[in-house]
């Protein structure tokens, strides 16, 4: 009952995340169709069914009612149909889609497992020895946290790749000397070209994850059952990792499994920095393409990863921590 | 519901050692502000006051902040100092009305937030019943869909943007998180028995509501205001930073975005890039503190929980300072 109930949530958000996508450009004073039409005639000759399918996509034909127009446009979505990008053109929006996926799974879903883990061992450290050195990293985080991160890459870009000429200004490998697939050299590039967007990113979230455990671990130290494996007498070593870091770490957990689906979204304003050819990128070409087929797309597959790990994390959480089953 | 997505907000236990020490623990409202005047709510106020004093104060002494000049990019000193943009522009001028211009769209987006979760979240809970279903379910489900990039959708449809619609488009997207957490308490508060006992007394709701319900909103709503400004901060300045921001305002974004376009990072022109996100971290740095001042002083379970890990052990072992 409990997991049909969530399933229908999801259902229902997602239901309004399309419907979103099929009202905003409805609702909004421009006329989407005909921008596309003369971007498209630029690049040559367009085919009848293209003004069609983007007219499905944007809704401008007036003799069509508008319920007819969403169920078309539904009809559309199921069918993997998301139109011609501008950008690419004439690749259609899944391809290229799927071509910037990679990117930024492995980019953003990499640096986000490293500053969760890191993030959550200094947590606990700082937690557990409350006042010592470690602790007094957390002020720290609250100034990292409030910096705008493409900021951040900016200086960072600034000093390491123009002052000390470490790194490579932007894109994601060397386009000269690589060609993409499985072998040594492409594969040092990636990981060359990948290491500014990297730090970037693991400075500027590792502090949510440091001071979330460490909040988490003093309130879990005050705990009774703390008290009485200190009163049994068990190495400290063993009331820290199994006794209080193993609870403090659920509501992280959680927030750690919606952060990686966050992270098809990828960090779009950090690959605008850094050119980098992930999802972000591509959703910022759309952008200034005036790419709606494209940026509808985009939108529609980030926001059903978000929603997809929301409601594993959902589903899981009850098995994590059973106390959430007595209270729901 | 997505009930995890609420656990990592800020209960935040800062580090604040010298209340403990202080020791009083007195309820009374002028006991609540000797609390909050601590060194960290100090230092908040300070570094936050200055800022808004300088968006305020520093636009009338400046020059103009578009005036093309032959002196690009010429280093802090001289006439201009903070130095020159790509044209010409004086830096110090383009940070002055900018700082203006962020903490106009910092404020009015924390406003509009303010107010459509306490539509939803307070009145929502208030009413109980379908009212509430819908409410929630309305939050909950714009708290699931991504923020940033449906902020992106709607900004690029419009091709001239005021900075009053980005306000908008930001308020519009940003409230579900605060409205649940004000539904949260509401829903404790609306069963406590004073509020119990105004209903029977035969209050009006409106009266229920700001009488004897707000009030205890207060401190939650004021945190989420400040963290509020915050984020409506960044989220403008990433909005103009890739270029689909307010149409010709003046931000920090805006800022950094020509600087970027400009090639600031390539020249070196580390006068140009480097001050508007100072200026952000260091507001962001201040509100922050004022904020974890706050919750320290409406939220006891931090105090309690702090003097008994001290007794824990760890290199402060100063026994136990509160009565049971």
């Amino acid at each position: 009952m409990q997991v049909l109930k969530k399933l229908l949530f999801y259902l229902i958000a997602l239901f309004a995340a399309v419907t979103l996508n099929f009202a905003i450009p409805r609702l909004l004073p421009s006329n989407p169709v005909d921008i596309l039409l003369g971007k498209l005639a630029q690049q040559g000759p367009i085919p009848p069914q293209t003004r069609k399918s983007l007219q499905l996509l944007f809704g401008a034909d007036p003799s069509v009612p508008l319920w007819r127009q969403y169920v078309d446009y539904l009809h559309s979505l199921v069918t993997g149909d998301f139109g011609v990008s501008v950008t690419y053109f004439p690749a259609p929006v899944v391809s290229v889609i799927g071509a910037a996926i990679p990117w930024t799974l492995a980019l953003v879903g990499l640096t986000t497992v490293l500053s969760f883990t890191v993030g959550m061992a200094i947590g606990t450290i700082a937690g557990w020895r409350r006042g010592s050195w470690v602790d007094s990293l957390v002020p720290a985080t609250t100034i990292l946290h409030s910096l705008p991160y493409f900021w951040l890459a900016l200086v960072l870009v600034y000093l390491l790749s123009i002052r000390v000429g470490a790194f490579p200004l932007s894109g994601g490998y060397d386009v000269r000397h690589t060609t993409p697939g499985p072998s040594w050299d492409f594969i040092a590039s990636a990981l060359h070209y990948g290491f500014l967007p990297a730090l970037t990113i693991v400075i500027s979230s590792i502090g949510a994850w440091l001071l979330g455990m460490r909040n988490m671990m003093v309130s879990t130290l005050s705990e009774d059952y703390i008290v009485t494996a200190e009163a049994k007498g068990l190495h400290p070593m063993r009331i820290m990792t199994t006794y209080a870091a193993r609870n403090a770490a659920l509501p992280s957990i959680a927030g750690f499994a919606i952060s990686l689906g966050f992270v098809v979204a990828g960090s779009v304003v950090m690959e605008q920095v850094f050119s980098y050819p992930g999802i972000g990128n591509a959703f910022l070409l759309a952008v200034q393409n005036n790419d709606y087929a494209l940026m509808q797309g985009l939108f529609l597959v980030i926001t059903m990863a978000v929603l997809g790990a929301n409601l594993v994390v959902d589903l899981l959480y009850q098995f994590i921590d059973p106390r959430t089953r007595a209270r729901t | 519901m997505p009930e995890t997505l609420a656990v990592t907000s800020n209960t935040a236990d800062g580090v604040n050692e010298q209340d403990a020490a202080s020791g009083g623990r007195s309820t009374t409202t002028s006991g609540a502000w000797q609390r909050l005047l601590t060194a960290k709510f100090v230092t908040g106020t300070t570094m936050v006051l200055l800022i808004v004093m300088f968006g305020i104060v520093a636009p009338f002494f400046s020059q103009n902040p578009r005036k093309i000049d032959n002196v690009g990019l010429t280093p802090p000193g001289g006439g201009h100092l903070l130095g020159t943009t790509q044209i010409g522009q004086d830096v110090f001028a383009q940070l002055a009305y900018s700082t203006r211009g962020s903490l106009i769209v910092g404020v009015a987006v924390a406003a509009l937030i303010l107010a459509l979760s306490a539509l939803f979240g307070i009145l929502g809970a208030y009413i109980g019943g379908t009212t509430d279903e819908g409410f929630s379910l309305l939050s909950n489900v714009m708290l699931v869909i991504p923020g940033l990039p449906l902020v992106i959708v709607i900004a690029s449809y419009v091709q001239q943007k005021s900075v009053l619609l980005v306000i908008l488009v930001l308020g519009l997207t940003g409230w579900a998180a605060s409205a649940r957490v004000l539904r949260a308490q509401t829903l404790s508060l609306r069963n406590r028995d004073y509020v119990l006992a105004s209903r029977v007394a035969g209050e009006r709701s409106w009266r229920v509501i700001c009488v004897e319900i707000l009030p205890n909103l207060l401190p939650v709503m004021s945190s989420g205001f400040v963290f509020g400004i915050v984020g409506a901060i960044l989220a403008e300045a990433g909005l103009s930073f890739i270029g689909i921001g307010a149409s010709g305002s003046l931000t920090w974004g805006t800022m950094l975005a020509g600087a970027s376009d400009g090639q600031a990072l390539l020249f070196g022109a580390w006068w140009w890039f480097a001050p508007p996100g100072l200026m952000i971290a260091l507001l962001g740095t201040g509100l922050s503190l004022i904020n974890f001042s706050i919750d320290e002083v409406i939220n006891p379970k931090l105090r309690t929980y702090r003097v008994r890990a001290i007794r824990r052990g760890g290199p402060h072992r100063k026994g136990s300072v509160e009565p049971a």
